[in-house]
């Protein structure tokens, strides 16, 4: 079972995707769409049919900006103050404007969206401003829609690939190189586009319950993209902006507040007392839940046991069955029913991710990274606060722009040492008959990130932490050995873990001041510091082969943002009405 | 370093009554998006599923694709 075959083939295609989860599905359907003449390959580590965040459904779109509720101005400008200024919103503005055609294209393939007795879509408000969240009835069917659509498509879709690195020549992209995960096959994909969709960086910090598999996001997520891209020279944004969630204590998954706010559900200290004004997930409000943790005021709890039987039921209804089913289980346990107990809340591990923070691999208003012929999409991509419909839209984005840059151009010439570097960095682990396994590489990797990088950070620290990393990573050069094609799998995952702790420090320590909340709280810089570091935080592969570090000016914004706006997220302790007027 | 076997309990039970990975079923192990279940000979010469590694986002479409309800995923030890 799962033997090592060494082995290579060798195939072209005009676009490649990688990724199957979201934002890859929509980019394959819509570049196909643009030329249908092209050749589109769509490559997965799981199965396109049930894979990456969405794989058992969703239970609604948190940021659909849809006309008569929100218009993509008013849009822009929560997530610009959401996200602290750092934003260039052409893309934000972009997808502001086009997500509705993508609503109404989801419809189209049967994804239903919530209307009220008017037929209209009932959308709900949770965050700060504006109104964007519209709940799916049958989001547990948006993977098996989106399947049927590709394959009437007739997109060629590779399963159980996993991308290990790009392939780049003559200044632009040229491919990719994969790994069977099942047999530790080979497989070098010619392409003249390519197109990133491999989600967040998941597995970066340990969760508290200390299972490495027990993380906020699809584990699968390890983090390829990001490792992917910086080795093929492209621009990172913002790293150090980590993504830091409010989760079911020890579950680890969302209490979702999104979907029990709008019904009378909310955040509330160890007294049942609400402490934040808006539970719409930012570093602003991870901040105040953080000290909430710490003061003698915590836990932090959900608490619904105030709500009536119906409301109960039908927060019931929607949580245990479409997103993370398995939460009524873990509830079951423990003996929790939300009519009687409140119930505990955590924050989760680090990790990257734009789809609920910020930072990435850069792209611009059409996907683009730094690095020609090269696409990003998705909680990847540098695009804030993108969430699900993000994903699609975006995906649409780089695959109609790909399409067009793949048309009437050669394949890239490439050196092919390229292959033979990665064929033994790839096979490494399997030569050794003795070592450590990836299993206690990786453990140890996330305890260090956990131990040294989690906010607050301490500048001592974050450098204590990469001197221990790189003990790690001498490890993991030299010493690391599998048994079979599905530890390698686990063997590369760890290899992209690594860089991306490394690349979180650096990124840390280069902006000296805090900002994003929690997500960069810098002890001894405290405070936004605008004179200096209103910029975007560029990381990308220097000369020597090293993590290199550069600002980035951010572009004019499209849509103004008045001084009194830009500090609405800054302050989320909620004040009782009593304490306002006395 | 030498290597140990050390035992771990996991959460994904397979009911062999029911499984019919004998007839060529193989919808759990392909649907799995962390690829931790196989397809096992039994003693008896025919074939079951079986989770084989430790590595469960208890996210469940091994349970909800299964055609004959033999998978029962539970909540892995250390976090339930
Ligand atoms: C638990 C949870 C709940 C959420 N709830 C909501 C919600 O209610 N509403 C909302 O709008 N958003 C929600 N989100 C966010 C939303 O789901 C994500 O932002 C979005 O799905 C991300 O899409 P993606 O395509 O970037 O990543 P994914 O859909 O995760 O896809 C990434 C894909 O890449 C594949 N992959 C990874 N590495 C490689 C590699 N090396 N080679 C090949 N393939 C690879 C993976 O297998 C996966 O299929 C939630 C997220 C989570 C985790
Ligand atoms: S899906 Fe069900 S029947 Fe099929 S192999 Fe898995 S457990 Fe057996
Ligand atoms: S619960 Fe999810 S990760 Fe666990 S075996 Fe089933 S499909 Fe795989």
């Amino acid at each position: 079972m799962d033997d090592i075959c060494e082995g290579s083939t060798t195939i072209e295609c005009d676009v490649l995707v990688i990724g199957g989860g979201t934002a890859g599905p929509m980019a394959a359907l819509k570049a196909k769409k643009e030329n249908p003449d092209a050749n589109i390959v769509l490559l997965e580590k799981a199965n396109v049919k049930r894979s990456g965040a969405i794989c058992m459904g969703m239970d609604g779109l948190n940021n659909a900006v849809i006309p008569g509720y929100a218009t993509p101005e008013q849009y822009t400008k929560e997530i610009t103050i959401a996200n602290d200024g750092i934003v260039d919103q052409e893309a934000v503005f972009r997808y502001a404007s086009e997500c509705y055609e993508v609503i109404q294209e989801l419809d189209s393939f049967g994804i239903r969206f919530q209307k009220d007795e008017n037929g209209e879509f009932d959308v709900k408000k949770v965050h700060h401003i504006g109104t964007y969240v519209l709940p799916m009835p049958n989001g547990d069917t948006v993977k098996k829609a989106l399947y049927r659509q590709l394959r009437k498509a007739r997109i060629n879709i590779s399963n159980r690939f996993m991308a290990t690195r790009l392939l780049t020549g003559e200044g632009r992209i040229a491919g990719a190189l994969c790994v069977n995960t099942r047999t530790a096959e080979f497989l070098v994909i010619k392409a003249k586009a390519v197109i990133m969709c491999m989600g967040a960086a998941g597995r970066l910090g340990l969760p508290t319950s200390g299972y490495l598999y027990g993380t906020y996001e699809n584990p699968v997520n390890s983090g390829d993209g990001y490792a992917m891209a910086y080795h093929a020279g492209a621009d990172l944004a913002n790293l150090e902006c980590y993504q830091i969630n409010p989760l079911i204590k020890d579950y680890n998954g969302p209490a979702c507040a999104y979907v029990a706010g709008p019904l009378g559900g909310y955040t509330a200290n160890g007294d049942g007392d609400r402490f934040i004004e808006c539970d719409y997930w930012s570093g602003q409000m991870m901040q105040e839940f953080y000290d909430e943790l710490q003061s003698g005021k915590g836990p932090v709890f959900l608490k619904l046991n105030h709500l009536a039987e119906e409301t109960v039921s039908e927060i019931e209804r929607v949580l245990h069955i479409v997103e993370r089913p398995s939460r009524g289980m873990f509830h079951e346990g423990r003996g929790t029913d939300y009519r009687k107990q409140m119930i505990e809340m955590h924050i989760s591990e680090i990790g990257f991710c734009s789809g609920h923070s910020a930072s990435g691999v850069f792209v611009d208003e059409n996907a683009r990274t730094s690095v020609a012929g090269l696409y990003a999409a998705g909680d990847m991509a540098n695009v804030p606060h993108n969430y699900m419909l993000g994903a699609f839209t975006n995906g649409c984005f780089a695959g109609k722009d790909a399409a067009q840059y793949a048309l009437n151009l050669d394949f890239a010439k490439f050196d092919d040492e390229q292959i033979e570097l990665e064929k033994q960095r790839v096979l490494a682990p399997t030569k050794r008959s003795d070592g450590i396994p990836p299993n206690q590489i990786e453990y140890k990797i996330r305890r260090l990130v956990n131990d040294y990088l989690q906010p607050p950070k301490v500048t001592r620290k974050m450098e204590l932490g990469l001197t221990r990393l790189a003990e790690a990573r001498d490890d993991m050069e030299n010493n690391m050995m599998v048994s079979n094609s599905h530890e390698l799998m686990r063997a590369l995952e760890v290899s992209s873990i690594i860089d991306c702790a490394e690349m979180a420090a650096v990124a840390s320590l280069y902006r000296t001041e805090s900002r994003w909340g929690l997500y960069h709280n810098r002890v001894e810089y405290e405070g936004k510091n605008n004179e200096d570091w209103f910029c975007h935080a560029i990381l990308s592969k220097g000369k020597n082969g090293d993590y290199s570090m550069r600002k980035k000016a951010i572009k004019p914004y499209v849509v103004d943002i008045e001084e009194h706006e830009a500090s609405a997220y800054d302050n989320q302790r909620f004040v009782a009405e009593e304490s306002v007027t006395s | 370093m030498p290597l140990a076997e050390t035992l771990t309990s996991v959460p994904v039970v397979i009911d062999d009554d029911k499984c019919i990975a004998n007839k060529g079923c193989t919808v759990c192990v392909d649907v799995c998006p962390l690829d931790v279940l196989r397809i096992v000979d039994l003693a008896d010469g025919t074939k079951t599923a079986r989770m084989t590694y430790d590595e469960c986002w208890y996210c469940m479409p091994c349970q909800a694709d299964c055609p004959t309800k033999a998978v029962t995923v539970s909540i892995p030890y250390l976090l339930k």
